[in-house]
C-alpha cells in the first residue's frame, strides 16, 4: 500500500468560471473576481474564509492577455486576510500552482486557498491577431532575444506550435503516427464542445474540415491549436478535515505528479517524442494504490492536440507510442466511451483557459453537476493535467461520498 | 549568400557566455564550449561543465556536421522572416550525443526533409550597427560527386 502522502490532507471544495468567450473586451481583473466570488460561494464558503491564494503565472505584462491579475490583485480587491500566498511561473505547469495550494493545507498554514488563472489573449490579440502579440512586437526596434528565446527566435520559431509541432513530427516517425490518428483529439473536443454553454467554438467539425483546415507547422493544422480567448477560472483548495463545513463532500485529491527529471527546455529534452508529463505522470502512480485502469475520465491539456497525445501515454492510459492506435476512430475517448477525455471541449474548442478549465471540469464531472455534457454512470476517478514541453503537473482525484 | 536573399531575423543579444557560438560564421566555424577534463560540449552556455561541474571550458570548434532528429514546414506567418514554407529542425551535431541546436534547414525543398538526415553548417551574416550575428543554419551534406 502507498504511504499516506501529504496531499490527501487536501481537497476541492469549489470551483467557479466567468464567463468565456473569443474576445470579451472586459476588465480581466473582474473576470476573475467573477471566478473567484463563484468559487467560493460554490464551496459553500465566504471571502472571510480565505486564508490563501495561489495562481499562475502571477503579475505579467507580455505577452499580451497572457495575466488577467495576480495574487495582490485579488487579495486587495476582495480585501482578504492572507495566512499564505503564491504567485508564479517557475512551477510545475499552470496546476502547479493548484498543487502548491495542496501543499500548504497539508502542512496547515491555510485552511482555504482560493487559486485562479484568467487570460484575456482573445482580446489583446484583437483583430491584428497573432501578430500582435509575438515576441519583441514582431522584431522591430532593435529587439534582441536572449534566455531560452535566443534559441527560437533566430530561426522564426517563435510560437510553441512549432516546438510541439516537431515532436509531434518525431512521435509519427517513431510510431507511425498519423494526422488522422491526431485528428481524433480536435473532433472529440469539438463534439464535446457542443454541449458546454461557455464552449467558445461549438459548431460541428468532420474529419473532412480538419484535414482542409490550413496547416500551422506540419503536422499541426489550425484544428490542432488552442483558441484565444479571455475568462477566468478559480478553484479553492481546502483542508480535507474541514469537510463538516462545506456545501457539499468535496472532490479529494488522491495525488499530485510533478517531476520534471529531463533537461528543462523544448529543444533538449531527451526523449523528443514526449515531454516534462512523462515525468510527472510516472510520479504521481507512486503515490496512490489506485492505477491508471481505475480511472474514469481524463481532462488533460491540449494547448496543442499532440500533447493530449503525450499525456495519455505519460499517465499510463496507453503504452509509449500507443497514443495514435488509442485514439483511433475515437469511441475509446468519447463522453461514452471507456476513457471520456477533454468533456467540457478542452481548449481546442472551449478556449485556452490555460490549464485550470481542465480541473475545473474534471471537479464538476466528478459532482455530477456537468448538465447535458454528464458522463454517464457517474465517474468517481479523474484525472486533471496541464503543461506542455518541459511544464507539466497533474492531479488524480476522486470523489468523496 | 548575397544580402538582398538575407531574410529578416530577430537577433540575439550578445554576451561574453555566449558570444563565441554566434560570431564563430566570421570564420565558417560553428564553436561550442567544451570541457578540458572530460570532454563533454557543453550547450546551451554556462560556466561550469554539467558532467563533473568543473570550470576547465574552453571554446572549440566542431565539424560542423549534424543529423536531423526531427523538423516541421512551418506555413504560418508568425512575424517577418524567411520565405514561406520554412523549415525548422532540431539538430544534433555528430560530435556529441544530446547536443542540440534548433535551426532551419536551408537549401533543400521543404518536402525533402527528413528524419535522420546528414548536414552541415552554413552560416548567415547579420549586421546589426557596429556589431555582426551569424546565424548558424543547416543544408543537406552533399555526398561526394554532388559538389
Amino acid at each position: 500500500m502507498a504511504k499516506e502522502y501529504a496531499e490527501k490532507r487536501a481537497v476541492i471544495s469549489g470551483v467557479g468560471q466567468s464567463e468565456v468567450g473569443r474576445r470579451l473586451y472586459r476588465d480581466p481583473l473582474d473576470l476573475t473576481l467573477d471566478a473567484c466570488l463563484a468559487a467560493i460561494e460554490d464551496a459553500g464558503l465566504t471571502p472571510a474564509d480565505i486564508d490563501g491564494i495561489a495562481t499562475y503565472p502571477g503579475v505579467m505584462d507580455q505577452p499580451p492577455g497572457f495575466s488577467g491579475a495576480g495574487v495582490v490583485d485579488v487579495q486587495d480587491a476582495l480585501r482578504l486576510d492572507l495566512s499564505w500566498y503564491t504567485g508564479g511561473l517557475e512551477l510545475p505547469g499552470q496546476l502547479g500552482s493548484v498543487i502548491d495550494a495542496v501543499l500548504a493545507v497539508a502542512c496547515d498554514l491555510a485552511t482555504h486557498v482560493l487559486c485562479f488563472r484568467s487570460v484575456y489573449e482573445g482580446s489583446a490579440q484583437g483583430k491584428e491577431g497573432r501578430a500582435a502579440v509575438m515576441p519583441g512586437g514582431g522584431g522591430g526596434g532593435g529587439f534582441r532575444a536572449s534566455g531560452f528565446m535566443q534559441w527560437t527566435l533566430p530561426f522564426a520559431a517563435p510560437s510553441a506550435a512549432i516546438w510541439i509541432a516537431m515532436f509531434a513530427q518525431r512521435h509519427f516517425h517513431e510510431f507511425g503516427t498519423t494526422r488522422e490518428q491526431l485528428a481524433q483529439i480536435a473532433l472529440n473536443a469539438r463534439k464535446n464542445a457542443a454541449l458546454n454553454p461557455n464552449g467558445v467554438y461549438r459548431d460541428p467539425m468532420t474529419m473532412d474540415d480538419y484535414l482542409a483546415a490550413r496547416l500551422i507547422s506540419t503536422p499541426l493544422c489550425l484544428y490542432d491549436c488552442d483558441v484565444p480567448c479571455d475568462g477566468g477560472t478559480a478553484v479553492i483548495v481546502s483542508r480535507a478535515d474541514t469537510a463538516p463545513d462545506l456545501r457539499r463532500p468535496p472532490v479529494q485529491v488522491e495525488a499530485v505528479g510533478t517531476a520534471l527529471r529531463g533537461r528543462p527546455s523544448w529543444d533538449q529534452f531527451d526523449d523528443l517524442t514526449t515531454m516534462a508529463c512523462r515525468d510527472a505522470g510516472t510520479q504521481l502512480w507512486t503515490r496512490t494504490d489506485l492505477k491508471p485502469a481505475d480511472v474514469q475520465l481524463a481532462e488533460m491539456y491540449d494547448g496543442f492536440s499532440f500533447i493530449t497525445m503525450a499525456w495519455l501515454e505519460a499517465m499510463g492510459f496507453c503504452g509509449r507510442g500507443e497514443s495514435g492506435p488509442f485514439v483511433e476512430g475515437g469511441s475509446r475517448i468519447a463522453r461514452d466511451g471507456e476513457l471520456p477525455l477533454n468533456t467540457h471541449g478542452g481548449q481546442l474548442s472551449s478556449g485556452r483557459l490555460h490549464g485550470y478549465g481542465f480541473l475545473h471540469e474534471a471537479c464538476v464531472q466528478l459532482w455530477g453537476e456537468a448538465g447535458d455534457r454528464q458522463v454517464p454512470g457517474g465517474p468517481e476517478v479523474g484525472v486533471a493535467a496541464a503543461g506542455g514541453g518541459p511544464l507539466a503537473g497533474c492531479l488524480l482525484l476522486t470523489r468523496r461520498g | 549568400m548575397p544580402e538582398s536573399d538575407v531574410p529578416f531575423r530577430i537577433l540575439p543579444r550578445l554576451s561574453d557566455r555566449n558570444r563565441h557560438f554566434w560570431t564563430g560564421g566570421e570564420d565558417g566555424e560553428l564553436r561550442f564550449l567544451r570541457c578540458q577534463d572530460d570532454g563533454a560540449y557543453v550547450h546551451p552556455p554556462v560556466t561550469r561543465c554539467p558532467r563533473c561541474y568543473g570550470k576547465n571550458l574552453k571554446v572549440e570548434d566542431v565539424s560542423g556536421r549534424a543529423t536531423v532528429l526531427t523538423y516541421s514546414v512551418n506555413h504560418q506567418p508568425w512575424m517577418p522572416g524567411p520565405e514561406l514554407p520554412y523549415v525548422v529542425a532540431i539538430v544534433e551535431i555528430v560530435e556529441q550525443e544530446g547536443v542540440r541546436l534548433t535551426t532551419n534547414i536551408v537549401n533543400c525543398p521543404v518536402d525533402d526533409v527528413r528524419v535522420g538526415m546528414p548536414v552541415r553548417v552554413v552560416f548567415e551574416e547579420h549586421v546589426d550597427g557596429d556589431e555582426s550575428v551569424w546565424i548558424p543554419l543547416f543544408e543537406p551534406l552533399k555526398t561526394d560527386g554532388e559538389q
